[in-house]
């Protein structure tokens, strides 16, 4: 009985214990639902965003950039098809066999086979190795011929920069190319829509444009495992073209300046004289940008870079030049307007002038006798400027040269390799070489030598605004929102007031004080061409509406010495780097006249043998394309 | 007496089989069958190497679990210390002859699977301890000698597992024993007592923890700390889980897993697929169906009418609780990550081993419920 009640005891402390604890449980599992309750009903949406973000990865296309074209829209920067070939490693069945195929196929170097093996050691299995980035029409259809024995292979349709005109652009545009790791952390914009493969502007327009040309990345969202390979699509979206930009040239004159300088070093500028446009911008010679986008070969990198007439350098733009005597119609212009002579005011050219026991001489050693302002424009008496340079001095020419846009970049900031030149006076000379100006320098600064330098487009500039009359043009080379015509922009101007829509003010347009004084220099010029012993008569045209003004120059490289000048030589028998350079300005049609141009043959002799005569081709074409362009006017409206 | 012992061992076979615990049995096929499932959409929708397996055990230890039903309690009761001393002398086997997996010795052997003696542990302490209650006196509970073989009877397998090491194991051992001592009569105060002391002596405790068990704690106070590291774990499983929602992504759609974003969800995290492609009210209901085995399991302890079986059931209704509370607080970020698999539903032989033995002698308790033991 003791131990049953023993047993009875023991029962009861069991049970009451046990209840203890089945209450302690209820309360447990209460906390467990209420913890379940808490993570799937409260927060369910902050972890399906956290579940979503781990299985949903986007990948980022590379951006199709905007096409560049000219002003009648033709493309001159687009987009073409290329074919790629791309190797998926893990679904490879034997990679060695894969790449022997291929070497055969596609002729791959050796180089470029261990460049594979080494990517293939680097990437995720399932991350696509392009083994070719551009194969041609027939390489892609011998690769789909073979694809059954290429297990493993993808060929891949993708766009890629191209330009259709080759070399006629390049200096203008620049080209695209692989972003180095500096641009791409310099530019945000880059850095945001960065994908391996896409190229960015290097040079020109394309590199000063990027963030307009650039588009959108396509992004394709795909399922993910947690160990990133992907599972499956889920969305595509569509990227965004970058913008279209029109830009004021005009293909077939940059064409025909190509074959005009062709194996010629030089230059030519075409410029709207009413508008700013540059109808041309040709920096000779030019090179192909189409090499750079997949990698250019070092053997024609080379080639280019070795070649003794510097393709690489944008003639048109960083090119510093003396201006010769193109220079005479600004000192003419600056001497009229500061009443230091007027159209009667005469020297006597003996061929050579004496100035404190140094000889300036003219270009013509019998001396021209007798000039007045036309003639010695017309003739390019040396010894007419000397002097009047001398009567005027450097400061005051300074003064209307720099108005006129010498000594200031053209373009402003669109390529950061203008130069600005330089067009000096007394006090530049004081604050940089820290010596007194020197009578002497006035003479030849008079005749565009000495410290003076000026681009073949500032050369332009400065015969378009001697060309309409006297009044600033703001050139430029991108078709703006709201392009104004020709004829608008013509009265705007002579009304010599206009409003600036990037400063908001109104500028006064007139560079002149007196506009006969304009008209004189433009009459002078005018005679230079189209009068028996112009410089540049035997290139005149005489259908008044072709018929242009112009003014020849011919720079020296080099002092002449006394030896030399009494030699007289042929070109030939000088060494090219010590040959003149020839330059030409004009403008035309002389009655009306619409557009300027600035030519430059670097070591191409005199100005009236080597530059004057391209001049004359060119003209016919430009004032032939004129109603064209204007027709073009209306063209559809780019907002850039 | 003797009359007694003769006739309930009369039981016909027939009559074994009318007295098993249907509800208790229906319950435990539900989860065997839940169970298959969850493990084939842990193979991604396929019958790949998990399903098949866990197929297999179930198909071979489910009727063992009807074979351990068959004997009588009293058989338990009798082999119950031999019981113990066999599992303990596997620990000491392991411990010298033992697979060793990462970094620990917890495996043995046996040609056609490989047992982890630490999970028979769990049930054969509480047939023990159950035994030793059973004869003792009541008055002599509290007693010094008894506490001491009591304590030894909890100490030297825990000894063997933590040094396997085997953390997560060895504290479901001592709760496992502890609940016995519990409701055998021990004082109150004593658990009052030692659990001071344990709190006191945390901080030593803690220094004679492994760096990655260290690591586990400072993980589980604050998971962010090392997202992708120890973190990992913690953070995706609570992802599943919250994602899940209300009705959950649908069977074989949790990405979470399907994605392989979790870890172990074959084992320990396998609550976390379960509830991230069934949601809340599946998960709810997963409870509610342990809560149906427990309580069945409690029922027929309260109608035992030897305190062993009382004693059995009781301990073991709490271990299945506490499995299944260790567990769940693990994958909801409520404890820090100890391996404890859920019972049936993880992958793993041994445990679901010894849980269906487990159950075995439950359902030998409900057939000998009138059963007397000396």
């Amino acid at each position: 009985m003791i131990k049953s009640n023993s047993g009875i005891r023991k029962t009861d402390v069991i049970n009451r214990r046990m209840f203890i604890i089945g209450a302690a449980k209820v309360v447990v599992f209460v906390g467990i639902v209420a913890r379940l309750f808490s993570l799937q009903i409260n927060e369910n949406k902050k972890y399906l965003t956290l579940s979503d973000k781990n299985r949903i990865r986007e990948w980022k296309l590379p951006p199709t950039r905007g096409n560049i074209v000219d002003y009648f829209g033709n493309v001159i920067a687009g987009n073409l098809k290329v074919y790629q070939l791309h190797i998926i490693p893990e679904q490879v069945e034997n990679f060695n066999y894969l790449l022997v195929r291929l070497k055969n196929l596609l002729n791959l170097s050796d180089k470029r086979i261990a460049r594979i093996n080494k990517l293939k050691a680097e990437l995720k299995p399932w991350d696509s190795i392009i083994v070719s980035e551009n194969l041609s029409w027939s390489q892609f259809v011998k690769i789909n011929n073979y694809l059954y024995d290429l297990v493993g292979v993808k060929p891949v349709m993708t766009i890629s920069r191209n330009y259709p005109f080759n070399e006629v652009y390049t200096h203008v545009l620049g080209y695209v190319s692989q972003p180095n790791e500096k641009e791409i952390l310099e530019n945000e914009i880059i850095q945001e829509r960065f994908v391996p493969g896409m190229k960015i502007g290097k040079l020109g327009l394309e590199k000063r444009l990027e963030n307009y040309l650039i588009g959108t990345n396509a992004i394709q969202r795909y399922e993910v495992n947690a160990y990133g390979k992907r599972i499956n699509q889920l969305e595509h979206q569509k990227g965004k073209q970058g913008s279209k930009i029109r830009l004021t040239v005009d293909t077939e004159i940059q064409k025909a300046c190509g074959k005009l300088l062709n194996e010629k070093a030089g230059s030519i500028s075409v410029m709207d004289i009413y508008t700013g446009d540059i109808i041309a911008m040709y920096s000779s010679p030019s090179y192909n940008p189409n090499l750079f986008l997949f990698g250019i070969s070092q053997d024609e990198w080379q080639l280019i870079r070795n070649n003794p007439l510097k393709p690489l350098i944008n003639k048109t733009l960083s090119g510093l030049y003396s201006p010769g005597s193109t220079i005479k119609p600004i000192v003419a212009l600056s001497a009229l307007e500061n009443k230091v002579i007027d159209t009667k005011f005469k020297v006597k050219c003996t061929g050579k002038m004496e100035l404190y026991g140094q000889t300036f001489h003219c270009w013509k050693e019998k001396g021209h006798g007798w000039v007045s302002l036309k003639n010695a424009m017309k003739q390019s008496c040396d010894t007419y400027f000397y002097e009047v340079a001398r009567l005027l001095g450097v400061d005051r020419l300074n003064i209307t040269a720099e108005k006129f846009g010498l000594g200031k970049k053209v373009l402003g900031d669109y390529f950061d390799n203008e130069k600005k030149g330089l067009f000096p006076n007394t006090k530049w000379k004081k604050n940089n070489l820290g010596k007194g100006w020197v009578l002497g320098e006035t003479l030849i600064t008079g005749i565009g030598q000495g410290y003076i330098q000026s681009t073949p487009l500032q050369l332009c500039m400065m015969t378009a605004q001697i060309a309409n009359g006297g009044f600033a043009v703001k050139p430029k080379i991108i078709v703006d929102s709201n392009p104004i015509s020709y004829e608008d922009a013509k009265q705007s101007m002579e009304s010599g007031l206009l409003f600036d829509t990037d400063s908001e003010k109104l500028l006064d347009k007139k560079l002149f004080k007196n506009q006969r004084n304009v008209k004189i220099v433009q009459e002078a010029m005018f005679a230079s061409t189209n009068e028996r012993f112009g410089t540049s008569y035997k290139s005149r045209i005489d259908d008044p509406k072709y018929q242009f003004a112009g003014k020849t120059g011919t720079a020296q490289v080099k002092r002449i010495s006394k030896r030399e000048r009494e030699l007289d030589l042929e070109l030939e028998q000088i060494p090219y780097k010590d040959r003149d350079h020839a330059l030409y300005v004009a403008y035309g049609p002389y009655v009306n006249p619409r557009y300027a141009l600035s030519i430059i043959v670097e070591h191409g002799g005199s100005g009236s043998k080597a530059a004057a005569p391209i001049a004359k081709k060119l003209f016919k074409l430009i004032i032939d394309r004129h109603d064209l362009r204007n027709k073009q006017s209306n063209f559809e409206r780019i907002t850039v | 007496m003797f009359q007694h012992d003769r006739l309930s061992n009369e039981i016909t076979l027939f009559q074994k089989i009318k007295n098993l615990d249907y509800i208790l049995l229906v319950s435990v096929i539900l989860l065997s069958v839940l169970s298959i499932f969850v493990m084939y959409s842990t193979d991604g929708g396929e019958i790949l190497f998990h399903t098949k397996n866990h197929f297999v055990k179930l198909a071979v230890f489910f009727p063992l679990m009807i074979f351990v039903a068959f004997f009588n309690i009293k058989f338990w009761h009798n082999f119950s210390y031999i019981i113990y001393l066999i599992v303990i002398l596997l620990l000491i086997y392991v411990s010298f002859f033992g697979i060793k997996s990462s970094g620990s010795k917890r495996w043995m052997d046996l040609y056609l699977f490989v047992l982890q003696p630490s999970e028979l542990m769990k049930v054969a302490i509480i047939m023990c301890l159950a035994k030793y209650f059973h004869r003792i006196k009541i008055e002599n509970v509290n007693s010094f000698t008894s506490i001491t073989i009591v304590l030894s009877i909890i100490i030297i397998p825990i000894i063997f597992v933590i040094s396997q090491p085997d953390l997560g194991t060895s504290i479901l051992i001592a709760l496992s024993g502890l609940i016995i001592l519990w409701l055998g009569g021990m004082k109150i105060k004593y658990f009052i007592y030692s659990f001071i002391t344990f709190l006191i002596s945390l901080p030593f405790i803690i220094s004679f923890l492994k760096p990655y068990q260290k690591l586990r704690i400072l993980t589980f106070l604050d998971p962010d700390r090392d997202p992708l590291g120890a973190g990992y774990q913690i953070i995706q499983s609570k992802i599943a889980i919250g994602s899940g929602g209300l009705n959950g992504k649908g069977f074989l759609k949790g990405t979470q897993s399907y994605l392989d974003f979790l870890p172990e969800k074959h084992t320990d995290f396998i609550f976390t697929l379960f509830s991230e492609e069934f949601g809340f009210i599946g998960s709810v209901g997963l409870l509610i169906l342990y809560s149906i085995i427990i309580f069945r399991i409690l029922r027929i302890g309260a109608i035992s009418r030897s305190n062993f079986a009382r004693l059995f059931c009781f301990g073991y209704a709490f271990a299945i609780f506490i499995y299944i509370v260790v567990n769940l607080s693990m994958v909801l970020g409520l404890l820090p990550i100890v391996g404890s698999p859920l019972p049936i539903m993880s992958y793993g032989g041994s445990s679901m081993l010894a849980t269906m033995i487990g159950f075995g002698i439950v359902l030998s308790a409900k057939i000998n419920h009138k059963q007397m033991i000396a």
